[in-house]
């Protein structure tokens, strides 16, 4: 092909993802402007900025804190819940058999459907809402922790036992390690599943939180508010899988 | 502390008629070894040859302390064993490091899983392995950084790291190229007369078993027996003429018809 590529070319290779996204914003920008598409079926970008800032940063801090705090409690827990829950499945094959019907159970319970039970059983505070997005985010996590702690080679258990080590320690220095790279999987899968989970939660009863927000605005026909909110998730949802990516390379390099 | 060699005199390892059977998956019993009879002296290197599922390593895991006998006795010092003991250092067939753990902390590794902790005196001879096993400048790199050869003589200063009396050896080298292979086994010989041990050391390689061992049990598969025991009288230290010695190749000749006669035994 071409050996000498021209200045141009290279450097709209290189810039060929941020180009493409701006093509598309100008592309919905000129169909919402000329396109005659009206402003609560598709709003213009441009009309959403405008609705963003007219609402104050002060207001979008409140309900975004809101709804990170929720997601962030809710994704603390299912970390709480998920590792013991490995750690006895992996250890007990009858605390396997006993529990793992139930955890299927839960996962297969579309949580969408039983976060009103949840609100109601569990009244209309902060409570309700981090149980919602636990239930949401743990599965993942309980999975791939047990699916990385019985992966373990055979005569790295063997070398434990060769050595007489108690089990505590054949779990904590060998099987929880090797279960890291496993673990980091589901930890960014399940950061995106507590976003989305708190979400749901505020979609069934909260006062303030970008999921509440959404639900506010659209009722009110304010779309292009909507669609701010919708931003703003997606960009936390992008950051906090960041901050887990981030937190792999800098502490477990080894595992990537 | 154990009776060493100078001691009471008397089979430092001996399997007396043991057998063992494991239940397989369609409710049948498979016999993996039967009336294994073996003694071991002090500070002998003796090979388990044999072709694949003749029970090699099942003996290691017998003597391991790590699986129990359906029947017969295992011994070790005249003791029966009944789980690990702490005068067995085992090196497996792939190296199973500890890819989160430095070099360093995989060869001290045993200290913190056994005890704890790890002192300055395990670092200390953990250092000097690494010296011994020419690793000294890999002390603070990660397994993944080393070719297989290094990772594996990592596991084998892993092994030694609190000088065991026994060395349990399950096809340490057959996962590495042919190269390298014959010179871990220099390696493995070098460091085996500075610091005698009694070693079993399980192979598929007639060499290897020829080049390292006092004595060579070969095996017969289905069920797992003793065929023969072969004394290998070449002359040591042995190296790279060793190799070229006319004794050694009749010998491996030798060896390679009987293992092979013995393999297609198939009881109608």
């Amino acid at each position: 092909m071409n050996p000498v590529r021209s200045p141009l070319r290279a450097w709209l290779e290189r810039h060929a993802s941020p180009l493409a996204a701006l093509a598309v914003l100008a592309l919905w920008e000129a169909a919402c402007r000329f396109g005659g598409l009206p402003a609560y079926v598709l709003p213009a970008p441009s009309a959403i900025v405008q609705a963003a800032v007219e609402l104050g940063a002060a207001r979008w801090g409140e309900h975004l804190v809101a709804t990170l705090q929720v997601a962030l409690a809710g994704y603390a827990v299912a970390i709480a819940v998920a590792f013991p829950l490995a750690i006895g499945i992996t250890a007990s094959p009858l605390l396997s058999r006993t529990l793992m019907p139930w955890l299927v159970v839960i996962q297969s319970t579309p949580i969408v459907a039983i976060a009103p039970i949840i609100v109601v059983t569990l009244g209309a505070g902060t409570l309700p809402r981090v149980v919602i997005t636990t239930l949401i985010a743990f599965f993942p996590l309980v999975i791939a922790t047990a699916t990385g702690m019985a992966s373990v080679p055979a005569e790295l258990v063997e070398l434990s036992r060769s050595l007489r080590a108690s089990r505590s320690r054949e779990y904590w220095q060998i099987r929880l390690p090797h279960a890291v790279p496993h673990i980091f999987s589901a930890l960014k899968v399940a950061i995106t599943l507590a976003v989305i989970g708190a979400v749901v939660a505020e979609f069934v009863a909260a006062e303030k939180g970008l999921g509440y927000l959404i639900l506010f605005a659209t009722s009110s026909f304010k779309v292009p508010v909507a669609f701010a909110s919708l931003a703003l998730l997606v960009g936390s949802s992008l950051a906090l899988y960041g901050v887990i990516v981030r937190i792999h390379r800098r502490f477990f390099a080894w595992s990537l | 502390m154990n009776p060493r060699p100078g001691g009471p005199p008397g089979p430092v390892i001996a399997l007396q008629r043991v057998t063992r059977t494991f239940d397989s998956s369609d409710g049948s019993t498979v016999v993996a070894l039967q009336d294994v009879d073996l003694a071991l002296r002090a500070h002998e290197f003796v090979s388990v040859i044999g072709p694949s599922g003749c029970g090699k390593s099942t003996i290691l895991r017998l003597i391991a302390g790590l699986l129990p006998a359906s029947s017969g006795s295992v011994r070790i010092y005249d003791l029966p064993v009944t789980e690990p003991r702490d005068e067995i250092g085992i090196v497996f067939q792939k190296p199973t490091l500890l890819p989160w753990l430095t070099v360093l902390d995989n060869v001290t590794f045993p200290m913190r899983h056994k005890h704890g902790r790890v002192d300055a005196r395990d670092v200390e001879r953990a250092r000097e392995l690494l010296r011994i096993t020419g690793l000294q400048d890999f002390a603070g790199k990660r397994p993944a950084e080393l070719s297989g050869g290094m990772q594996q003589r990592v596991a084998i200063a892993r092994s030694l790291l609190h000088d065991p009396d026994i060395l349990l050896m399950d096809e340490p080298f057959s996962a590495l190229d042919a190269l390298t292979r014959d010179e871990m086994s220099f390696e493995l010989l070098r460091i085996w007369s500075e610091r005698p041990k009694t070693v079993v050391f399980v192979t598929h390689s007639i060499q290897e078993a020829l080049l390292l061992s006092d004595r060579i049990v070969v095996m017969s598969a289905r069920p797992g027996r003793v065929a023969e025991i072969i004394d290998v009288p070449l002359p040591r230290p042995r190296g790279l003429d060793t190799l070229a010695d006319p004794r050694f190749t009749a010998m491996a000749n030798d060896i390679r018809a009987k293992v092979f006669t013995r393999k297609p035994e198939v009881h109608a």
